[in-house]
């Protein structure tokens, strides 16, 4: 009984797309097919040989994709320049209105502080608050739908550590989510996937703050219902997880269509330089 | 000399077009993402590049150099080391697929295949992240991210038409 011919053309030409090299290709795709589920099923090891071939080949690639990035850096950075520039009468406007009394503040603030180690001393509080940092530089800055994350120039050999929190000025930007002997990955707050323990005050209330994967507002999450919670509160990081430094202003609270938001203090389209803890 | 030198620049730059185009995308990142009613958007210009070029000239774009800008993807983006070679790799053989059974091809028709391509390729993805690695991916950004790139196939593939015709003159030429 012969067979139908349109579907033996149907797996001759699948046979052929698999297994077929074509002009000047060295390999078939079914081969590297195979290699890459090879390359894939090694992420089964997370320490070891792998991890240290792995942490290289990474940080050879970032260094890579930091110099054939650099014109498009130049153009990015030109471009928000342009815009600092557009709001700068805006901001200029704002500012003249503000009354500072920076003395004043700075006298308040020195008093809250000798307080807080005071009452920390009394209920015997472990001060995990580190004023240790590393400064870096953002070699890459990876912000799409699905990840918010920037590669900084500082690895293992620097002292860097993972889950530690990372600052710009001093603001929150994120945590290390993984490091190799030269560079580090940071994921920003504004990542689907971040998670932070926050207090928001002046009501010290705990919250989850968890990113939208937009750059301006993050969301908070596991907010009791009868908590006092009124824009312009200020949120900043808990240090429950006993990992990130607690007290790092992260951003100011926004009602939106009934949600709480979290207006992010640092503009994530603009990081340059910042700040490892230790 | 200078003449010949600048025609010879010319003629390397079209010929290794697709890949030159396809680096520079995977080491930088690039994904044209961009904000819609709040809500980030962005299409896989990868995906249109390795579909085009492997349909209309696959030997410009080596197996294996896919392989390889497949890993980059992968550290650059912070993917599990491997899937994004899978999935250019997958995007190859339906190309091809559809190279060997095209008789006459026409735009329309590889647009159509192109969008079920990348719906098996962007269905592969999601179920290896979610699945095998646990990382959570939202699903309805990757379909519109999906749909969006088979949206703009066509603009793209013009462009890309224009390059081709330029380097088989080139060819031709030799």
């Amino acid at each position: 009984m012969a067979s139908d011919p349109g579907r033996d053309d149907f797996i001759i030409a699948i046979r052929s797309a698999f297994l077929k090299k074509g002009t000047r290709q060295n390999f078939s795709l079914f081969t590297l097919l195979i290699v890459s589920i090879l390359v894939l099923s090694l992420e089964y090891f997370k320490s070891g040989p792998v991890e240290k071939f792995r942490a290289i080949t990474k940080d050879v690639i970032f260094k890579g994709s930091f110099f054939v990035s650099v014109p498009f850096v130049y153009i990015k950075d030109n471009y928000y320049t342009f815009q600092d520039h557009l709001k700068m009468y805006d901001e200029y406007k704002n500012l003249k209105v503000k009354n500072f009394d920076i003395e004043s503040l700075n006298n308040q603030l020195e008093f809250y502080r000798s307080e807080n180690i005071r009452l920390q001393k009394l209920i015997d509080e472990r001060n995990i608050y580190s004023n240790d940092y590393l400064v870096s530089k953002v070699l890459l800055d990876q912000q799409s739908p699905f990840l918010k994350s920037v590669i900084i120039n500082k690895g293992y050999q620097h002292g860097v550590k993972l889950g530690v929190a990372v600052k710009e000025k001093s603001y929150y930007v994120g945590k290390i989510i993984n490091v190799n002997y030269l560079t580090s990955r940071i994921l920003l707050a504004t990542d689907l996937n971040s998670k932070i323990p926050v207090i928001v005050e002046p009501s010290s209330v705990n919250a989850i703050l968890s990113g939208t994967g937009g750059n301006i507002y993050g969301e908070l999450e596991f907010l009791p219902k009868l908590a006092e919670v009124n824009d312009g509160d200020i949120v900043y990081t808990s240090g429950v997880d006993g990992i990130i430094s607690p007290a790092i202003p992260i951003g100011r609270i926004e009602t939106k269509q009934d949600k709480k938001l979290v207006k992010f203090f640092v503009d994530y389209n603009q990081l340059k330089f910042i700040q490892v803890n230790n | 000399m200078s003449t010949s030198f600048g025609k010879k620049l010319y003629k390397n730059a079209i010929h290794s077009f697709p890949l030159i185009i396809l680096f520079l995308l995977v080491l930088t990142g690039f994904d044209l993402s961009f904000y819609f009613y709040d809500t980030n958007f962005s299409f896989n210009f990868i995906y249109i590049v390795i579909f085009y070029w492997i349909l209309k000239k696959p030997e410009r774009l080596g197996y294996g150099l896919i392989f390889l800008a497949g890993i980059i993807h992968d550290v650059v983006q912070n993917f599990p080391i491997g899937i994004s070679s899978i999935n250019f790799l997958l995007l190859c053989v339906i190309a091809t697929f559809i190279r060997t059974r095209t008789l006459l091809p026409k735009l329309s028709y590889d647009w159509v295949l192109f969008f079920i391509a990348i719906i098996i390729i962007s269905s592969i993805n999601y179920n290896i992240l979610t699945l095998v690695f646990e990382r959570p991916i939202q699903y309805g950004t990757l379909m519109a991210t999906s749909f969006i790139t088979f949206l703009v196939y066509p603009i793209f593939s013009k462009i890309f038409n224009r390059v081709y015709i330029m380097d088989l003159r080139q060819e031709n030429a030799e």
